[in-house]
């Protein structure tokens, strides 16, 4: 009996410490965010950095975003006339795709690849910069390593997730309109006619745009926070590259979730 | 060593947590002079440089450099004094995403308004007295470690500072690389007008080249001198660094338990 | 790393966002929010509107020509208040009659405008007169078995041969 006590009371301690460091460390982590904001000045001025990020953040994210937009696009074709075509509206195929993608799919897978391609390899660059002491040595030569380092790699974030989403979106609407209507056979009219009729751009496509601005802005925000505050050995920086995929897979996730009832709730 | 000091550390204690690292600690660091700062490893050397550099705050004392007090800086002041400030780290922490060149241009472009040409010139003397004029196009990765420490070196006086600080400079080097960094640390610092601070382990190295030594064991300062004062000294402390015993005031065993409670013998 | 080669490719995908975007504005999707500048309010009131929404569509002749603005119930005549906006391009006669319809049999619901005959057109304020609710399912059903069951009574009442 006292012993199920003291397992209780150890379980019950653990707890109350992960919540208590989970709380400090996003303190930290909101504290982190202002300070990087304050100091984004110096990305304006110098958009030879910024340009450097969006290479390797967008650039060489590029394949996986646009092979990975095809296939889901031919995945939906091919599950979305199985559907359709039982209620006889096959024609439905091109709106179905295109919603589902600008929505919800585009937006989010798009973010999912971004936080594992682009997201942990901005944790690993500037975890290794403090693992061998380069963020130390930048601060030693009076420059800010948030606003030299840091601070562009988030913005450069914040502006390829959008575009990126939107090649995902364009190429996956690409893969269905080749299974619908080059393989299968869905009229070629009525799958754009109908797609035009039903997608409104302010209302489907620009909130897709806006979810996937935010998705990028929290992504990178996570990459570079934990990139900054790993721990400087190699151990540290792998779990932080751990941290950042898996804390980005659920903050994606999340705020998608109120994202959507915000921008898609009661209207048809 | 009183007079024209360039460093003071006054009554200096500081501590990581509960953990105190150096105990009111004493130091004047005279202008022009190459001044080494010795001790076993962890006993709070690197610390130390930290403060003097102002990315560490003492718990209390006052650190002077310049005749201004650090401790007390805002982040602008810090960094206008930096400027005036070299620092070699001890595994050089070069800019891994840039070149042997750029490395070394970084201080001159944030810095400087100088033109591109200039900067070329200016960066190839540093590489020259260096002795690595012509490795400007390779990338860190493919340094050997004394090379590496070169190109750092390089970058730390491209400023032209008044004050240089090396972190370990010796370790890991084989002994030619070591010979030539030792040489030119009392180089560039006669030719620059500089004063220089050496935190090391390594005493027959340093005891041909520094102006002063002083020996520092569980922080605080036990033992000064000239190098011809060290050498003859009848300090327990300094005999057993400079001939390298194993057990002496420094013990060989890490504080335990007295072995009878240990190996269960007590209860006998 | 090449730095002219990294321009290249960032303009590249830059250049290939913009077009995704293109594709997205103008083939896949159309611009169907009417600027509230350039449409007219009419009102119209209804006695049951079913399952009309706010932004539901508006049509004539199965044209698109507004959309409906704002639903209210008043609860002194204890009717439904539709206001429409409809495009300032198209007129209607004053005698226009709105009904609500569904579109196909499970589709969403709409306000048909069906134009009448008077020389006077509708303008920015005016009410419409004549008006359909909408076809409540439940209702019809109910009548439909309420009617079949008046007759089996019917039926039953007459004498047996």
């Amino acid at each position: 009996m006292t012993r199920l006590a003291v397992v209780f009371a150890a379980v019950f301690r653990r707890i109350g410490r992960e919540t208590i460091d989970r709380v400090w460390r996003l303190g930290y982590a909101s504290r982190f965010f202002l300070a990087l904001l304050c100091r984004s000045g110096a990305v304006c001025a110098r958009h030879r950095l910024l340009f450097r990020e969006v290479w390797f953040s967008g650039v060489l994210s590029l394949i996986i975003i646009l092979v990975s937009g095809l296939f889901v696009g031919l995945v939906l074709g091919l599950q979305g006339y199985e559907i359709l075509q039982r209620y006889g509206s096959a024609q439905a195929l091109g709106t179905m795709v295109a919603l589902s993608l600008l929505r919800e799919l585009g937006p989010v897978v798009a973010a999912l690849l971004f936080a594992s391609r682009a997201g942990s390899a901005i944790t690993a660059e500037i975890g290794l910069m403090k693992t061998t002491e380069q963020l130390k040595a930048m601060d030693m030569m009076a420059v800010d390593p948030v606003a030299r380092v840091v601070a562009p790699r988030f913005w450069g974030g914040v502006i390829s997730m959008p575009l990126l989403a939107a090649l995902f979106s364009a190429m996956g609407i690409f893969g269905g309109w080749l299974i619908g209507v080059v393989l299968i056979g869905v009229d070629d009219g009525a799958f754009w006619s109908s797609m035009q009729a039903s997608v409104d751009f302010r209302h489907d496509v620009w909130n897709g745009l806006v979810k996937s601005f935010i998705f990028g802005a929290a992504v990178s925000l996570i990459a570079v926070f934990e990139g900054y505050d790993a721990e400087p050995t190699a151990e540290g920086v792998s779990h932080a590259i751990t941290r950042t995929v898996v804390t980005s897979a659920l903050a994606i996730l999340a705020l998608d979730f109120v994202l959507t009832s915000f921008m898609f709730r009661g209207v048809s | 060593m009183s007079g024209d000091s360039f460093v003071r550390v006054e009554e200096v204690s500081f501590s990581y947590g509960d953990r105190p690292v150096l105990r009111e600690i004493n130091l004047s660091i005279p202008r022009g002079r190459v001044v080494a700062i010795m001790g076993g490893s962890g006993c709070g050397k690197t610390t130390l440089l930290r403060l003097i550099a102002g990315q560490l705050r003492p718990s209390s004392g006052r650190i002077k450099v310049a005749g201004e007090e650090v401790g007390k800086m805002r982040q602008n002041e810090l960094y206008a004094l930096r400027k005036r400030m070299g620092m070699l780290f001890q595994f050089g922490a070069l800019f891994t995403d840039l070149s042997v060149f750029d490395n070394v241009a970084f201080p001159l472009r944030e810095h400087t308004d100088l033109s591109e040409a200039l900067i070329r010139d200016l960066v190839l003397m540093k590489l020259q007295a260096v002795g690595l004029r012509g490795a400007w196009n390779l990338t860190p990765n493919a340094l050997s470690g004394g090379m590496a420490r070169r190109v750092a070196l390089a970058r730390a006086v491209a400023l032209d500072p008044a004050l240089i600080m090396y972190d370990e400079p010796f370790t890991g080097l084989d002994p030619i690389s070591l010979g030539v960094i030792g040489q030119l640390i009392r180089r560039l610092n006669d030719a620059l007008g500089a004063t220089s601070i050496m935190v090391t382990h390594d005493v027959q190295e340093s005891l041909l080249m520094v102006d002063y030594i002083y020996f520092i064991s569980e922080g605080s300062v036990v033992a000064e001198g000239t190098p011809e004062e060290i050498r003859v000294s009848r300090d327990p402390f300094v005999e057993q660094f400079v001939c390298a015993k194993a057990d002496g005031p420094v013990s060989y065993h890490f504080p335990a338990p007295d072995m009878a409670i240990d190996f269960g013998m007590a209860a006998l | 790393m090449n730095r002219s080669a990294m321009d290249l490719w960032v303009g590249i995908f830059v250049a290939a966002s913009m077009v995704a975007l293109l594709f997205l504005a103008l083939k896949v999707s159309s611009f169907s929010g009417i600027r509230a500048e350039d449409t007219y309010r009419i009102a119209a009131r209804f006695d049951n509107i079913g399952a009309l929404k706010i932004k539901a569509p508006v049509r004539s002749a199965g044209v698109l020509v507004g959309r409906v603005a704002s639903i209210r119930f008043n609860d002194e005549t204890y009717e439904a208040e539709v206001e429409i906006r409809v495009d300032n391009r198209y007129r209607f006669p004053k005698d226009t009659f709105a009904s609500i319809y569904t579109a196909g049999l499970l589709g969403d619901q709409y306000v048909g405008l069906e134009p009448g005959g008077d020389e006077q057109y509708l303008a920015d304020g005016d009410q419409i007169v004549k008006t359909q609710s909408a076809v409540v399912l439940e209702k019809l059903i109910g009548q439909f078995l309420f009617s079949k069951a008046a007759e089996s009574q019917a039926d039953s009442a007459s004498p047996p041969r």
